[in-house]
């Protein structure tokens, strides 16, 4: 059965989003696009004079992406202002031919984490330039509100600072936006480490998630693409089915009367 | 005559006139291989052939890569 997804009025079978960063050889990230069934890959840029060898990388992503028919999701990584990644973002849109854009503007340096005024501002400008806006942004309530308003197309709150493999720091705020924002489509992007973090936010009623290291950096990325695509479909059954909601006291799950063996 | 611009940040001596378009044939870079911007700026593809590089212009080249 096909529970997909839609993003700007386009439909997504999976919603498993890849990161095509930091594999061990390009046949490895191939496998593991495929493995994944991920329907959006997440791709950069970087400054370069010189024509610079990648060993195959990017070219083997663009071949796995479009083998199956995902798309691409060219990201802004490196930027600390609206204004640089604005710009970035129109050469991503001519060098991928893409109008989506995964919106990160660093506010921090330790962290990594979003800086809301200047993400807003470059949020608010790539919509007007007729962008699909997917901006990497923190879980605060009222500046996802603020980007929905500016017409992004989806929110991408993280759930623990990039790369960190911590999980979901915060599933208090993460439940907060769900219920807030129910209309809105929802991506827990950033610090899943372990599948049961990528149910964890599907289970919340997230409509996706986006990682890139837990897959990666794992012993088997291959493995780990498979564990994480079956971890995302059984927190988006769950969440569907309906989590038992969480008691401090004990409730008998056998339906015995009184006592079940009287012995004297 | 000649000018100096920052080609990412290093100088360049080029031939007064040269556009930008020029300048990627110049470094053998394929047009469709980069995105370009100058003084931060982008410049699309099709405007590289008219934009002339002017002394102590600020050129930047990117290119793919894989990414989170």
């Amino acid at each position: 059965m096909t529970d997909s997804f839609e993003i700007a009025g386009v439909p997504l079978a999976s919603r498993f989003l890849l990161g095509s960063a930091g594999y061990p050889s390009p046949q490895l990230l191939a496998e593991a696009v495929k493995a994944s069934e991920t329907q959006l890959l997440t791709v950069g840029l970087k400054r370069s004079v010189q024509k610079t060898g990648d060993n195959g990388f990017v070219a083997m992503a663009l071949a796995a992406a479009r083998a199956q028919g995902a798309r691409l999701l060219p990201n802004t990584a490196g930027c600390r202002s609206a204004a640089e990644a604005v710009q970035l973002a129109c050469m991503a849109r001519e060098l991928y031919d893409t109008a989506w854009i995964k919106l990160e503007v660093t506010g921090d340096e330790h962290t990594l984490q979003p800086d809301p005024f200047e993400l807003l501002a470059a949020a608010s400008e790539l919509v007007k330039l007729g962008f699909t806006v997917l901006p990497y942004c923190t879980d605060d309530l009222v500046l996802c509100r603020r980007l929905l308003d500016a017409g992004c197309a989806v929110l991408m709150p993280w759930g623990a600072p990039i790369g960190s493999g911590q999980g979901l720091l915060n599933p208090w705020a993460l439940r907060t936006l769900r219920e807030r924002l129910p209309e809105a489509v929802l991506i827990v992007d950033a610090g899943l480490g372990a599948p049961s973090h990528a149910a964890q936010a599907m289970e919340l009623g997230y409509d996706a998630v986006l990682l890139n290291s837990a897959v990666a950096q794992a012993r088997d990325p291959v493995r780990m693409a498979h564990a994480f695509r079956d971890a995302v479909r059984a927190g988006r059954q769950a969440w569907l089915a309906g989590v038992m909601p969480a008691q401090d006291f004990a409730v008998p799950s056998t339906p015995v009367s009184g006592h079940a063996f009287v012995l004297s | 005559m000649t000018i100096t611009i920052l080609l990412d940040e290093h100088p360049r001596e080029l031939p007064e006139g040269v556009s930008l378009a020029a300048l990627l044939a110049l470094l053998e870079r394929e047009p469709h291989s980069v995105a370009t911007a100058v003084n931060g700026q982008f410049v699309a593809r099709e405007a590289r052939p008219g934009t002339e590089l002017a002394d102590g212009d600020k050129v930047l080249l990117f290119q793919p890569i894989v990414g989170g």
